[in-house]
């Protein structure tokens, strides 16, 4: 689902309106490889402040998941770049997991990473994305075990999401030591195409987390911050911010 | 009940775990503050620090409470997030937690969240059943008829239900009706609610068609919570208890009943099951026997009574 190195791009849909998202997936398309995008959720307990903000934000301007999946729509009409779902596993559960995954891959989706749903607890998720060939994106961590690691690349048929610190979502200013380790374990452990996020925000982070052997990176709050400052007129810092991460592609 | 309530059990648990696990640090998430004091009392005990999080909103209208953890020694953080209430406060505990469970014990309140913790809340909070069969046969000699006890998240009635689970009982659980169930303005998690996936459960929530978790209200504030324990949607669904929604005006009240007959002040809480044993002890013979769990004094209720009262 990604190639080696990969520029991924986080925004929640419907921050700040659902609109404005459009217009963001539009500039974000110009610079990434893949883009996830979030389905906003009451309760996002794996973010941080600031993307904890913008889906309260989304929520607020009305955002409903059908909406989401009619933004993909929209967007898949001019562009290729394939697209990520991130969620909560609740608006999937309630909606019933192999409708919900049926009408997003119709919809232009095509992968998907559901943040609380441990690998162990996965399988009719897993089955139904397997029966409509839609991607599928685990999350593991610095203290997930090489059994866990095996059984994680195993079930993401998109690329397995290293979580780069203890922590939630949220820039920071340096990188946590234990991603360099997460990545050595996870190459020799895993098949799939390995990309990092949680904490990285600066072309500098995504030089050395690709230098380090990972295929890809992933910038969310970096981004989310601009939205939560600029509202509607985002665009134009969005679009700064990617072209400088997109330096740390070139000399990895 | 020191700290006032059946919460001490847990956490007293809890904390032993935890030093046993060599952490040196414990978080909990508090809505009224209950469970708030009774692990800053733990954490005294035992000499671990603790951080507790607390809605904004909680924070302004249970003042007594934040006193009292703070005299405790422990440190009460508002959390400014989403609806600035307990659920938020749990959301705010899993992120801390997520970056410190080296050193720190995320110490959960109530029979909620990821496996195994609503089965250690619930065996720590069963002493609750153990002590209520044992002083049950020897004032009358028997098993009785029903026992009653309110559900927020659940851990007082899983307490006094799970020893009682395999014998002829019937048991009651008594949600949060608040201005009632048509009004969409409660906290009735298993009466009105849906399956969903929160906290690390499977188990019934309040929420929209969505999936979002939608805002809850009731009187009491420790049964504030749009979600239940897993275990109580398990005893729903295969039918061994029944869970029923009495509203404030019913549970105000029981208040007030219990406090002028017998001169117990119960917590809003508990007088919720009260206010159901009340209705339904009308109904039955007069020589059955009914148990209600008063899990928590109602001294840290009377700045809402006074508001709902003219006395």
């Amino acid at each position: 689902m990604i190639r080696r190195p990969s520029l991924i791009t986080y925004v929640t849909a419907g921050d700040p309106d659902i609109s404005t998202t459009l217009d963001i997936l539009k500039v974000l398309a110009k610079y990434s490889d893949l883009i996830e995008l979030g389905i906003p959720f009451s309760d996002p307990m794996a973010d941080g402040r600031t993307i904890e903000k913008s889906h309260h934000r989304a929520l607020k301007s009305g955002t409903k998941v059908e909406d989401v999946l009619r933004v993909v729509r929209e967007f898949k009409r001019e562009h290729e770049n394939p697209i990520v779902l991130m969620s909560y596993y609740n608006p999937i559960y309630v909606k019933g997991v192999g409708r919900f995954v049926r009408i997003a891959r119709s919809s232009g989706v095509d992968g998907m990473l559901i943040v609380d749903l441990p690998v162990e607890e996965a399988n009719e998720y897993l089955d139904a994305c397997y029966r409509n060939d839609m991607k599928t994106v685990f999350l593991a961590s610095p203290n997930t075990t090489n059994e866990r690691l095996r059984m994680i690349d195993e079930a993401s048929s998109g690329f397995v999401y290293l979580v780069s610190l203890y922590g939630t979502t949220g820039v920071r200013d340096k990188l946590s030591n234990l991603v360099f380790d997460l990545i050595k374990r996870a190459k020799s452990i895993c098949k799939k195409p390995l990309s990092v996020g949680f904490g990285v925000s600066k072309a500098e982070h995504v030089r050395k987390i690709l230098k380090a052997g990972a295929d890809g990176v992933v910038v969310g709050s970096a981004i989310v911050r601009v939205i939560e400052e600029e509202g509607r007129e985002s665009c134009d810092r969005i679009d700064e911010i990617c072209r400088e991460l997109r330096k740390g592609l070139i000399f990895h | 009940m020191h700290g006032g309530a059946h919460k001490i059990n847990n956490t007293i648990g809890q904390a032993l775990l935890a030093k046993f696990m060599g952490k040196d640090r414990l978080i909990a998430e508090t809505g009224a503050g209950q469970h708030g004091v009774a692990t800053a009392i733990a954490g005294a005990l035992m000499g671990l620090r603790v951080d507790v999080y607390m809605g904004a909103e909680d924070v302004k209208r249970q003042k007594m409470n934040v006193f009292r953890m703070k005299i405790l020694g422990a440190n009460v953080i508002p959390v400014e997030s989403g609806t600035k209430t307990l659920k938020d406060a749990i959301n705010e505990a899993l992120r801390d937690w997520v970056s410190s469970f080296e050193n720190t014990h995320y110490l959960i309140g109530s029979v909620v969240g990821p496996h195994p913790y609503p089965t250690i809340v619930r065996d720590f909070q069963s002493v609750i059943g153990i002590e209520t069969r044992k002083q049950i046969l020897e004032v009358e000699g028997c098993l009785p008829d029903v026992i009653i006890a309110c559900v927020g998240g659940g851990s007082n009635a899983m307490g006094i239900f799970h020893p009682f689970i395999n014998d002829e009982v019937r048991l009651i659980g008594v949600e949060g009706g608040g201005k009632g169930i048509e009004t969409g303005k409660h906290s009735a998690s298993l009466c009105a609610g849906k399956k969903g996936i929160l906290h690390g459960m499977l188990s019934y929530f309040l929420q929209d068609e969505d999936g979002q978790i939608v805002d809850t209200h009731s009187i009491a504030p420790g049964l504030d919570y749009p979600g239940v324990g897993p275990e109580h949607a398990w005893l729903k669904e295969i039918g061994r208890v029944e869970y029923v929604a009495v509203t404030d005006e019913q549970a105000l009240r029981a208040f007030l009943e219990l406090s002028r007959t017998e001169g117990i002040l119960p917590a809003l809480e508990s007088a919720h099951a009260l206010a159901y044993a009340i209705d339904l002890a009308k109904e039955l013979d007069r020589d059955c026997t009914i148990v209600v769990n008063l899990s928590g004094r109602g001294d840290k209720d009377l700045d809402i009574v006074m508001k709902e009262v003219n006395i």
